[in-house]
């Protein structure tokens, strides 16, 4: 076993689409989104670039020499078997490992040509600038509101959020189901509500990348379809990163997909990236086909 | 090998009988409740009944009298104000400096061997014998600092008491820092908040609670000490504390409420028994109304979320 498939190649030519603003109807749609799915043009910058990434908690290497680069206001999935680094990976990118003791990184990873993991780089301005969404609900026990004027408030936003916080409800599509209860506590809301006001609260800070680990895997069929749609709308304007165990999910939701593996050594590497229609209708790698397809995992 | 599981019958819902062991163990349980409840009751029954009456006889002028060596004569107000004036002192001395320090092991220090090795030793500390604070208090505060706590005096018993409990506040504190879901820093640090921020927006607030609580206990513990203070200067018997004022008593000899206790409970006098009584009902009295405002303000805390 080894990363070799792995294809660090941008994307051909023949696969570039019309820019992702087009109303695009989001009705549920089971089949594989991405043929019908336009994504940005395939020559503009990448929106993460992450290249030859290691991470280490001690001496236990948990991810191994990752290389590869996110496109921009595109989703993309990282799949894989439980222990192959999918979210070791996803947190390195907003420096959220920094906040476990005897965490390393090893390896660049590049955010408009700077490496986040410089010097100079304040791991807060990085995590303002690529949110995140956790794998259960965490909303503050705080007031629906301040949940989402949280965010603002700690950036230096001063004055009134009404407008602020009423839009980023509206764009995690929550506005409707709590407008008339903003004061009511955020933890009282239903586990998906929960859910979207967590993706509210992250998006109220303009990020321009939001790294979702699994943000569905605690939720009702129904709800995790509210979550997939709501990416698919939030893509017009965000870049999305998504670790996710569930592989309809990923084949639905995502434009790309990144299979991840344990190697021998317990490290996870990258087995295969590629269009997600790829991945899940011609995948290169045989531990790919036999993933996808339900053999191992 | 097989294991045979006794087939369960749709027929047989009524269970096997009563289930003895598990009745007995219920009333066990009852019986330690009963118990704990039996000596509390006797407790404050016995103290009640022998100190009611003198503290209905004697009225106001119980509260508001000085100490004295003839019981008609005698009072606890002196042993009240001290008393008082210890919480202040363990509130203003011991709180800020034993949270600060909490949220500093917590939130702040690296985890490595220094920290772990501090965290033990205050946790010994809080094991320590109090009648230890009090000798530390008198070579301390009471003659080592002597000339800024004026000796034996209200200021170098207020800061042996706070000394006294500051690694129970530190070490309750950081329990309850420690409590607050990582969940929640990780929420406040994905939108772009600094550590103080987190710290001060998130995990403080929601640690408040438990921290409240542990500075209540705290504050019980300070207020019932004897032995250290009588060591850090405390006055057994009578003292005048005249017309002085408020500043002139805490730079001046004082006592407390536990320590009047003890010196009327070791007199000869048949007297001074129901005075005795009467000033452990005060001493209750007090200790519950410090717990009360520190109550008070917990459920504050809980309802600004």
């Amino acid at each position: 076993m080894s990363p070799e498939a792995q294809d660090g190649d941008p994307m051909p030519a023949t696969m570039t689409a019309p820019p992702a603003t087009e109303g695009e109807g989001h009705a549920v749609n089971l089949k594989i989104a991405t043929v019908d799915r336009p994504v940005a043009e395939a020559t503009s910058e990448p929106a993460v670039d992450l290249r030859g990434v290691s991470v280490y908690y001690g001496a236990f290497r948990a991810v191994k020499d990752i290389t590869f680069d996110v496109r921009a206001n595109a989703i993309t999935a990282l799949i894989g078997p439980s222990g192959s680094g999918k979210s070791t990976l996803l947190r390195a990118i907003n420096r959220m490992n920094d906040l476990i003791p005897g965490t390393r990184m090893d390896g660049e990873i590049l955010y408009h040509g700077q490496n986040l993991y410089a010097q100079d780089v304040d791991p807060v301005e990085v995590r303002r600038r690529i949110g995140m969404v956790f794998q259960k609900a965490n909303p503050f026990p705080k007031s629906i509101y301040d949940n989402v004027a949280f965010g603002p408030r700690v950036n230096g936003v001063k004055g009134n959020l009404d407008g602020l916080v009423e839009q980023s409800l509206r764009r995690a599509a929550l506005w409707d189901e709590v407008k008339d209860k903003l004061k009511q506590s955020g933890t009282a809301l239903s586990g998906g509500q929960q859910q979207r006001l967590c993706i509210a609260r992250a998006i109220a800070v303009e990020p321009e990348i939001i790294l979702m680990d699994e943000p569905a895997s605690a939720l009702d069929p129904r709800s995790t379809l509210q979550i997939e749609e709501l990416m698919a709308e939030l893509r017009k304007r965000y870049t999305i990163i998504i670790v996710t165990h569930n592989m309809q999910q990923a084949a639905r939701a995502s434009d790309f997909t990144v299979f991840m593996n344990m190697g021998e050594d317990r490290a996870g590497y990258i087995v295969e990236r590629n269009r997600t229609i790829e991945i899940f209708t011609n995948p290169k790698n045989q531990l790919t086909e036999d993933y996808v397809s339900g053999r191992f995992g | 090998m097989n294991v045979a599981v006794p087939a369960v019958g749709p027929a047989n819902l009524r269970g096997s009988g009563t289930d003895w062991r598990g009745l007995a163990f219920h009333a066990i349980l009852l019986l330690s409740l009963l118990f704990s409840l039996l000596i509390l009751f006797t407790l404050i029954g016995d103290l009640v009944s022998r100190g009611l009456p003198t503290l209905l006889e004697r009225g106001p002028t119980f509260l508001t009298s000085p100490t004295s060596s003839q019981a008609a004569k005698a009072g606890v107000s002196q042993g009240i104000f001290g008393t008082l004036l210890m919480a202040v002192f363990v509130a203003i001395f011991a709180f800020p400096i034993g949270i600060m320090t909490a949220i500093y092991l917590e939130e702040y220090a690296p985890d490595n061997r220094l920290t772990r090795f501090i965290n033990v030793n205050i946790r010994n500390l809080a094991g320590v014998p109090s009648v230890v604070y009090g000798l530390l208090g008198l070579s301390i505060f009471v003659i080592g600092l002597a000339p800024l706590t004026g000796g034996r005096t209200m200021v170098a018993g207020g800061i042996t008491l706070a000394v006294l409990v500051l690694p129970i506040v530190i070490i309750t504190s950081a329990e309850a820092i420690r409590a607050v879901p990582r969940a929640l820093r990780e929420a406040g640090y994905g939108v772009g908040a600094s550590r103080w921020e987190v710290t001060r927006l998130l995990v403080l607030p929601a640690a408040a609670p438990g921290i409240l609580t542990g500075t209540v206990l705290s504050l019980s513990r300070a207020l019932g000490e004897t032995a250290p203070l009588i060591l850090a200067g405390a006055v057994l018997g009578g003292f005048s504390s005249g017309s002085k004022s408020i500043l002139e008593q805490i730079f001046g000899r004082y006592t407390v409420l536990p320590v009047t206790v003890f010196d009327w409970a070791r007199k000869p006098q048949a007297d001074f028994r129901e005075l005795t009584a009467a000033a452990i009902v005060v001493l209750l009295a007090v200790t519950l109304l410090a717990n009360a405002v520190a109550i008070i303000l917990r459920s504050r805390t809980e309802r600004t979320w």
